[in-house]
């Protein structure tokens, strides 16, 4: 295909958000609302475009496309396969339902918020395309920027803090990655990563290439014990924010795991596997039982998502179909769960202002609708079958088992864990008698929040009886994934 | 028609839900109608399948496929899920039908009616499963079910809190099934029922090291089954959940803890026969946890004085029976004691709903009493129900009980003994337990003091007909199906559904073991009659010279405060621990924020270096200089 689908898709956000610059209504920010929800829906539609035409027979690269940028150094590459494709479609997905949020959450400096918004998308979307490590590099890390912003310009009482924290984290991480990638630059004369395939890189250095690479991923995933700065990043983003960041920002780590540490250094990624899975293991256990103590919502939904993404460093750190499916499937479902959750503890902080459990119960008796939609996405999160939580981290659980029993049975706890502080939450905020008399003159959630909510929870239901969909995209680029991994160490 | 079976109820817990602003009626009479469809069809289905012995698998949709990891979701029909079929929908039918009646006051009825139906949907999938998976969707769906429902009245926070403890200890036991899952998955390579019982056989001698553990392959899976089995069925030691979960309304403890939610274990059980029958070490941790349910069951419901929680202890202890009599490898005669005990026990909860709705909402047996005459009907299906689950002769309980008691005589194990012993022995404390329960209820002196005795009211007929109808089960389903269960010909029934290593053995069974258990439960109804009515002090005496072992039973053998002190309050103190001393006391105390701080007090002294006076600076050059000259002379 000649027309440069994958450019347009990256670049579609950025420059709508430059319309956005341009546009001058100083009253009710209708324009800039309209032309980004627009643009977005468009990027989203384009997306699933994409999806229907891409071949997921084979595991191949595909849409690729090639333009010198630094002559004989680097390229801007860009490509998909059957497991980049989920991702790009599912940033595309959140988007729009993030700018719908803004509508009700957002109350100044719209303008500039939606800005970030779109150029946040952009650079998402350039990670899961990019296939070259520089041009990887510079969305994986560009995507901090707008981050950084949304935090840091429209987040709460503490947010200068949990900004910087926020930067701390992730930059140092990245510093090593880019350090790591100057010395496979060295090694192979090269950054595409297709071509590093084929060259693979000598055993003796890969171990600690491989270990400048995790210091990165860690940090986005999070992984125990550097996952400090998402419970407090969480807390003080505002709604959009949150969402964008738990659904997008951290399945990156994820994808990058995938796309790189394993093709790229498979005799350095089966050397540290017990690392991983004595982390995750530990981030499982560990950070479950943080979130049953907590006394703010988006801190317990935080601490929830870093023993989530336990599951899933240890699904792909099994090498086996079912853990490295079960966890793109988790992402994926991850990414729709936390969003929910996210936007279900907006709907009631743009009302009430208050994150703090103590300040709720008894919702059901005043917003039922609410009170539902709270409850699937509860279910879901703690991994009930028929919703897409239960799938990825049986799956996921299912691979463990062949590699550790140990590990499989101390993370299968995790689950026990995870029904108790969900329902916990659940009843300390839905269930019983209202106390507070606030809550009384409270509304049930309005249009834009149920439509957000109700697509959401229409998906997660969805996919979770019938995942045949997502499972039949990224199939055969997993058996690719697998077998490359086994080549590689057979040939030693 | 498989399909209408299995669909019917989930369309009525959705549009009955959704309909509820048609009319006042349309959610009640919408699921109730479209159950009752579904329980007629599962007779024919049923009686189809004994005439003809023709059964089929239904593919509906592939679920997943991950490599070997493959499920359908199917509708698998087979004599033991026939049978199910019938227990499930027969029973929840009259248990919408009842619900019109009982919770005509409630406002938030249809959702009532709808989780209902939506129970009644998730069992039925776990029944018809022809995989572990939608097993274990089935098995985690009822859970659901059984939380949303227990936590109905969600304004209580004893029912909120019931609610989590159900669904919490049933996750413990989900725990157990997923890792026998993991199992199979692993070694099997598939989690078909088909293809794993197929291939059962070639791991017989497979030996694996667990933990450092040499154990039986099939040991272990059946042990980790069995843990699933456990949580859902209220065994001994995960029974806590199922006396709390009476906060719910009481006809979902008819239908879901006393019918059908709670008999999935056995169902698990009897479903993997293929497996268990291949290990006697798995097969007598059922047996014992079985007989430990049993009598221990029994020995609390002996002191309780809630009307429910004593017919909830009940229930624990004969699902007891029903995991010994599974086992001695006896798993039909478990199916047959289901199969009945879903007809007396049902009966019993909803005469127990109709007695609590008589007395406005009360539940403590001590200011009951008194009310036969002004509760006829109620009184008789009681009565009914209680003859039927002692075991009284010629009832449906009898025929049931009785079999398990014979065919553990029969396995002739030492094992086997212990379960005859402890089996007359829990009949006849089943008994004197259920007499007490019937007696004070009805007869002796009235004893409620907030309300007069002729406001005491029976119920209306949409309850008593279900009641009637239980009823009849009660009386006589046992007798009429005993042939085709248990009989002599029972395989031609069973099929392959139900495997047997060994055949089944039909010796004559000694003359006093027939009759020993008959008489011991048939002296029991004059003998309580005696202590709890005619003659209450020699009991008030007992109980005051064994005070701690009446505590200790009233107390339910302080099972729930142990949880509490080992579990509950250690697992929040871990929590606590590692959020205030992990995360913000170590992680990032030395992390990000010792990291900024190091960066500011060593950015503050080297800011304090440049004091920006000439003088000082002049004075670091000089000492410099000195220096640099001190070395250059001395070299």
């Amino acid at each position: 295909m000649n027309f440069p689908i994958l450019s347009t898709l990256i670049f579609l956000p950025l420059i709508s958000s430059f319309f956005i610059f341009l546009s001058k209504d100083k009253k009710n920010n209708f324009s800039s609302i309209y032309i980004s929800l627009f643009s977005s829906i468009a990027t989203f539609l384009l997306s699933l475009f994409l999806w229907y035409s891409l071949d997921v027979n084979t595991a191949e690269f595909q849409f690729v496309e090639e333009k010198s940028w630094i002559n004989n150094f680097i390229k801007f590459k860009l490509g998909v396969d059957g497991i980049s494709i989920l991702f790009i479609v599912l940033t595309a997905f959140i988007t729009p339902i993030c700018i719908i949020s803004c509508i009700n959450s957002v109350k100044d400096r719209v303008k500039e918020f939606l800005i970030a918004i779109l150029v946040l998308e952009t650079f998402m979307i350039g990670v899961f395309c990019s296939l070259d490590l520089v041009i990887f590099y510079l969305f994986f890390e560009g995507g901090l920027i707008p981050m950084f912003l949304i935090i840091g310009v429209w987040g709460g009482s503490r947010r200068v803090y949990s900004a910087f924290k926020f930067f701390l984290f992730t930059l140092l991480g990245s510093v090593l990655m880019l350090v790591a990638i100057i010395v496979i630059y060295w090694l192979t004369g090269t950054t595409d990563i297709t071509e590093i395939y084929e060259i693979k890189i000598p055993k003796e250095h890969q171990n600690l290439l491989w270990l400048a690479f995790l210091s990165s991923f860690a940090v986005k995933m999070p992984m125990w014990p550097v996952h400090t700065w998402l419970p407090d990043a969480h807390v003080e983003a505002p709604t959009a924010g949150s969402v964008i960041l738990a659904a997008i920002l951290l399945k990156m780590a994820g994808y990058g795991f995938l796309r790189f540490s394993i093709p790229m250094f498979p005799y350095a990624s089966e050397f540290f596997t017990p690392l991983i899975f004595s982390l995750s293991i530990i981030a499982i256990i560990y950070t479950s039982l943080v979130a049953l103590m907590q006394e703010d919502m988006k801190k317990l939904i935080a601490y929830s998502s870093v023993a989530h993404m336990g599951y899933v460093t240890l699904g792909i750190f099994t090498f086996t179909k079912q853990g490295i499916e079960g966890s793109i499937y988790q992402m994926i479902s991850h990414g729709l769960i936390s969003a929910a959750l996210f936007l279900c503890v907006g709907v009631v902080y743009d009302r009430l202002h208050s994150r703090l459990i103590s300040t709720y119960g008894g919702l059901v008796n005043y917003l039922p609708k609410y009170s539902l939609l709270f409850l699937i996405f509860a279910l879901a999160a703690l991994g009930l079958p028929g919703t897409t939580g239960f799938l990825g981290e049986f799956l996921i659980l299912t691979a463990t088992f062949q590699k550790s029993y140990l590990a499989a049975i101390l993370a299968t706890l995790g689950v026990v864990l995870g029904a108790a502080y969900m329902l916990w939450l659940t009843k300390r905020v839905i269930f019983g008698v209202t106390q507070n008399p606030k809550i009384q003159t409270l509304s049930d959630v309005n249009k834009s929040e149920i439509i957000m909510l109700a697509t959401l929870a229409f998906f997660v239901i969805f996919f979770g009886f019938y995942p045949m969909p997502l499972m039949e995209t990224f199939s055969v680029s997993v058996n690719g994934l697998i077998d490359n991994y086994q080549l590689a160490l057979n040939n030693r | 028609m498989e399909y209408a079976i299995v669909f019917l109820p989930l369309i009525g817990a959705i549009f009955g839900y959704l309909g509820k602003s048609i009319n006042k009626f349309f959610s009640e009479i919408f699921t109730s109608l479209l159950v009752s469809i579904s329980g007629i069809l599962s007779i024919i289905v049923f009686w189809n399948g004994i005439r003809t012995n023709n059964y089929d698998n239904y593919k509906i949709f592939e679920w997943i496929s991950s490599g070997d990891f493959v499920a359908n979701w199917s509708i698998n029909l087979d004599p033991l899920s026939s049978v199910m079929l019938v227990v499930v929908t027969f029973v929840s039918a009259l248990v919408h039908i009842y619900s019109i009646g009982y919770m005509s006051d409630d406002p938030h009825k249809p959702r009532f009616m709808s989780y209902l139906s939506l129970f009644t949907f998730s069992m039925l999938v776990l029944v018809v499963s022809d995989n572990f998976l939608q097993l274990f969707f089935g098995w985690e769906g009822v859970g659901l079910c059984s939380y949303l429902l227990i936590g109905f009245w969600y304004k209580k926070e004893t029912a909120n809190d019931a609610a989590i403890k159900a669904f919490i200890v049933n996750r413990i036991g989900d725990f157990g099934l997923a890792i026998g899952i993991f199992l199979i998955f692993f070694f099997f390579g598939s989690i078909n029922f088909e293809e794993v019982f197929q291939s059962a056989p070639e791991f017989v001698k497979t030996k694996l090291l667990f933990f450092g553990f040499q154990i039986n392959l099939i040991t272990l899976i059946c042990f980790f089954l069995f843990i699933g089995a456990m949580g859902k069925s209220a065994q001994f030691l995960l029974h806590t959940w199922l006396p709390d979960a009476m906060e719910g309304p009481t006809p979902v403890s008819a239908l879901i803890h006393a019918a059908t939610m709670v008999t999935a274990g056995v169902f698990l059980v009897v479903r993997c026969s293929p497996l268990f029958e291949y290990s006697q070490v798995a097969l007598n941790i059922v047996a014992i946890v079985g007989m430990v349910t049993a009598i221990f069951a029994a020995s609390v419901a002996l002191v309780q004085n809630d009307i429910k929680k004593i017919v909830a202890y009940s229930t624990c202890s004969q699902l007891g029976y029903m995991f010994f009599a599974a086992g001695v490898g006896a798993y039909h005669v478990a199916i047959f004691h289901l199969f009945t005990h879903a007809f007396f026990k049902a009966l019993l909860f909803l005469g127990s709903g109709s007695v609590i709705h008589a007395f406005n909402n009360e539940q403590d047996i001590r200011n009951m009493g008194g009310v036969r005459k002004k509760l006829p009907f109620t009184y008789v299906f009681m009565l009914i129900g209680t003859l039927a689950l002692t075991g009284f002769p010629l009832l449906s309980g009898f025929y049931s009980k009785d079999a398990i008691i014979e065919f553990a005589y029969l396995s002739n194990s030492p094992l086997g003994n212990y379960t005859v012993i402890v089996g007359i022995l829990t009949a006849f404390l089943t008994s004197i337990y259920s007499w007490r329960l019937f007696f004070k209820t009805f007869h002796g002196s009235y004893n409620n003091k907030s309300m007069p005795i002729h406001e005491t009211h029976e119920s209306p007929l949409t309850m008593l007909v279900p009641l009637f109808l239980l009823g009849i089960g009660a009386l006589f389903a046992g007798f009429l199906f005993k042939e085709t269960f248990i009989g002599n010909h029972s395989n031609d029934f069973w099929q392959t559904s139900i495997f047997f290593i060994n055949e089944i053995k039909h010796d004559h069974i000694p003359l006093w073991l027939l009759l020993i258990t008959p008489i011991l439960v048939t002296i029991a109804i004059p003998l309580s009659f005696y202590y709890y009515i005619s003659n209450t002090k020699i009991l008030e005496e007992i109980k005051n010279n064994t005070l701690p072992l009446y505590n200790f039973l009233l107390n339910k053998w302080y099972i729930d405060e142990l949880y509490d002190s080992l579990f509950i309050k250690p697992t929040k103190k871990i929590g606590s621990f590692f959020w205030k001393k992990g995360d913000i006391g170590t992680i990032d105390r030395f992390g990000p924020d010792g990291i900024s701080k190091l960066i500011k007090i060593i950015s503050n002294k080297a800011g304090r270096i440049q004091t920006g006076f000439i003088y000082d600076y002049a004075f670091v050059m000089l000492i410099g200089l000195s220096i640099l000259l001190t070395y250059l002379i001395l070299t």
